[in-house]
């Protein structure tokens, strides 16, 4: 016979007693795990959210980038094609080249020795990158009664301090023509067909689309021979300058340079539709990027909001759990002092008895609080249980958002899981101790002469 | 001297005015002795036995068990001096009622080092001496009032006290049942102890080497029964 035995005994007599400590326990267990559990499945819903939020914003801002540097990349792209095709640029004429004449005529007809651009080429000039001379003129196409200008080219003219650079401009081979789309429209050629021009066979080796200039009713052919059926020999009318890097405030630097190697011309800056595509391409890359930092900042400010949003939920979860809970164990720990009383009152006869038989304080006692811990050691394992069912429950409301993984690699629910079962029975030892000690204190005497 | 009860006075506060329960009480026990305490109902029998059993604690006078003075040690040094030396039975039983008879007589074992095995052999032996081994694992709602009041005597013999103190052992009892426990308290006195009873019922006088009347708190007589009057 020991002390256990007569506990186990006597809760076997008095299951309801047990089982009513047993269940205020685990009411109270439960409600703390329940309120850790649903603010770990909460606060890992809140990360879950937030982390998704944070790729879609990071995603739909990485596009909006991507846009951006596309959109830089076409600008640029665009420049150097229009560059190429229309020249981003200045103009070398004679200085006696009347300038209304070129501009309302599109023709000019002053003359420059071809050997300028040789000695342009071989001067160290800093300031252009290519050299395209070329004769421009107006005439009748006898042989098909249209009017066409005619340019002859000669192709790029390398400058022989720089090195020869990838030629921008390839020149019109001898024998060769290219077409303006009206022209050929008027014509009826097509590439390989061959036209004569003042006696001359050329053969069509490009057809150009419709620019909508007077490209359209130009026809390019070799400079040599534009210069022979023009009777220009050894004359252009124009040194075209590319990559000239010439807006802004360094024309008159350019102005400068040239005239001093070309003594006599003028240079002109032909504004070109290059610049101003690049201006809507700049204006289009800068719309892009406000509409990037738009959607950043609209994308964060989301993101902040969904922040305060979780959070706010989760202040409300822990007022709440801050209120439950205490009022929960506080209840139970009454609960559990109260039927320990109760069970001190049904049992008095026998304690009285006991006593008189010898039992020591600290025996009576040990009677009592063995039973009270087996209510907290069983009844916090219980409560573990049930409140990690409740918490994980009402803490998703779709299963799978939580995981016991997940739950259990937050450090505040693991240790709680372990703590809490300890605590109850420690709590529940605690509610027990007036009442045992009440008894065990009791005169057997009275409790003898009572009964 | 197995039992001293010298000049003892208890009084208990109550109210309009106190109760003298016992006034003047002295009652010496040897070893083999059986004195029987008769009186009617409030005339501090109870009182008495409580007192010398080192649960009440008298207004004065003195109490000495085997030559020791209980009121002079600590509760649970008394309690387990009550353990080695005093047998207790009542008119309840008193008896632990989610045990069965085998955990009831071993449970002052509780209160004594003595080894498992020896106990309860010792356990065995009573529940045979008083007739219960068919009962041995019946819980007292089970048992009779004459088997409750044996599993009583079996488990206040246990520890093997020198004085057993009982308190109207046979007032809810059958006369069989009755005769019985009279029988085995006398018994235990011819082995060597000493028996103390505080009764009314008449037949005690039969079993009792001196039965002492108590009337008022007050002993009013006593009536020593000479050897060869015992049946």
């Amino acid at each position: 016979m020991n002390v256990r035995r007569l506990v186990v005994r006597e809760i076997k007599h008095r299951k309801l007693n047990f089982l009513l400590g047993l269940l205020s326990v685990a009411v109270a267990v439960a409600s703390l795990v329940g309120a850790q559990t649903l603010l770990t499945a909460d606060g890992i819903i809140t990360a879950r959210l937030l982390n998704a939020k944070e790729a879609e914003v990071e995603k739909s801002v990485a596009e909006k980038k991507a846009v951006v540097q596309q959109t830089g990349k076409e600008l640029q792209d665009m420049i150097r094609k229009q560059m190429l095709g229309l020249g981003f640029n200045v103009l070398i004429l004679p200085e006696s080249q009347s300038l209304s004449e070129l501009h309302l005529n599109g023709s000019m007809s002053a003359t420059m020795p071809e050997e300028y651009v040789d000695r342009l080429a071989n001067s160290n000039i800093v300031t252009v990158s290519h050299l395209l001379p070329s004769i421009t003129k107006r005439i009748s196409w006898e042989e098909h009664d249209v009017e066409v200008v005619v340019v002859g080219t000669r192709g790029e003219v390398p400058i022989q301090h720089r090195g020869m650079k990838k030629p921008l401009l390839a020149e019109v081979a001898a024998g060769k023509m290219v077409v303006g789309r009206q022209i050929q429209q008027q014509l009826d050629v097509k590439e390989g067909d061959t036209v004569q021009l003042k006696g001359r066979e050329f053969t069509v080796s490009k057809i150009h689309a419709e620019r909508g200039s007077v490209d359209d009713v130009t026809v390019w052919i070799n400079l040599a021979e534009a210069q022979e059926i023009l009777g220009m020999q050894n004359l252009i009318h124009a040194i075209l300058a590319l990559e000239c890097g010439c807006s802004g405030d360094r024309i008159s630097q350019i102005r400068a340079e040239i005239v001093g190697i070309l003594p006599g011309t003028q240079v002109i800056e032909r504004y070109s539709q290059a610049l101003t595509r690049a201006e809507s391409r700049a204006k289009a890359k800068a719309s892009a990027e406000k509409a990037y930092q738009q959607a950043k900042e609209a994308g964060e400010e989301q993101l902040a909001l969904e922040r305060s949003s979780r959070q706010d939920l989760e202040d409300r979860h822990s007022g709440f759990a801050a209120i439950l809970v205490p009022l929960v164990v506080l209840g139970s720990i009454v609960t559990i002092g109260l039927l320990a009383f109760v069970n001190s009152r049904q049992r008095s006869q026998e304690i009285g008895i006991l006593r008189a038989i010898g039992l020591s304080t600290q025996q009576l006692m040990l009677v009592f609080l063995i039973k009270a811990a087996a209510i907290g050691l069983f009844g916090g394992i219980a409560g573990v249980c049930a409140g990690l069912m409740v918490g994980r429950l009402l803490g998703s409301a779709q299963p799978d958002m939580t995981n016991w993984n997940d739950l259990f690699a937050s450090g505040n629910l693991g240790d709680m899981l372990v703590m809490a079962p300890l605590a109850a029975l420690l709590l529940s030892g605690l509610a027990s101790w007036l009442p045992a000690l009440l008894v065990a204190r009791q005169d057997p005497a009275v409790i003898l002469q009572r009964e | 001297m197995m039992l001293r009860l010298e000049h003892i006075c208890k009084t208990y506060a109550a109210k309009p005015k106190p109760v003298h329960a016992i006034n003047d009480v002295s009652i010496n026990l040897d070893a083999g002795e059986f004195v029987a305490v008769q009186g009617p109902s409030g005339c501090g029998k109870s009182t008495v036995l409580l007192t010398a059993g080192g649960l009440l604690k008298p207004d004065s006078g003195e109490v000495l068990i085997a030559g020791e003075n209980p009121y002079a040690l600590s509760p649970d040094a008394r309690a387990a001096f009550r353990a080695r030396s005093i047998g207790f039975v009542f008119q309840q039983f008193y008896l632990v009622p989610y045990l069965d008879v085998m955990d009831n007589v071993l449970s002052p074992a509780l209160a004594s080092a003595e080894s498992h095995e020896d106990v309860r052999q010792r356990a065995e032996q009573l529940i045979e001496h008083f007739g219960l081994t068919h009962r041995r694992h019946h819980v007292p709602g089970e048992l009779s009032s004459g088997e409750r009041q044996r599993t009583a005597l079996a488990r206040a013999l246990l520890n093997q006290p020198q004085l057993i103190l009982a308190d109207e052992p046979t007032g809810n009892l059958d006369h069989e049942s009755a005769e019985a426990v009279l029988g085995y308290l006398q018994e235990f006195a011819e082995s060597g102890g000493a028996v103390l009873m505080v009764t009314h019922d008449d037949r005690a006088v039969r079993f009792a080497q001196l039965t002492i009347d108590l009337y008022d708190g007050r002993i009013s007589s006593r009536m020593d029964r000479s050897p060869d009057q015992f049946s």
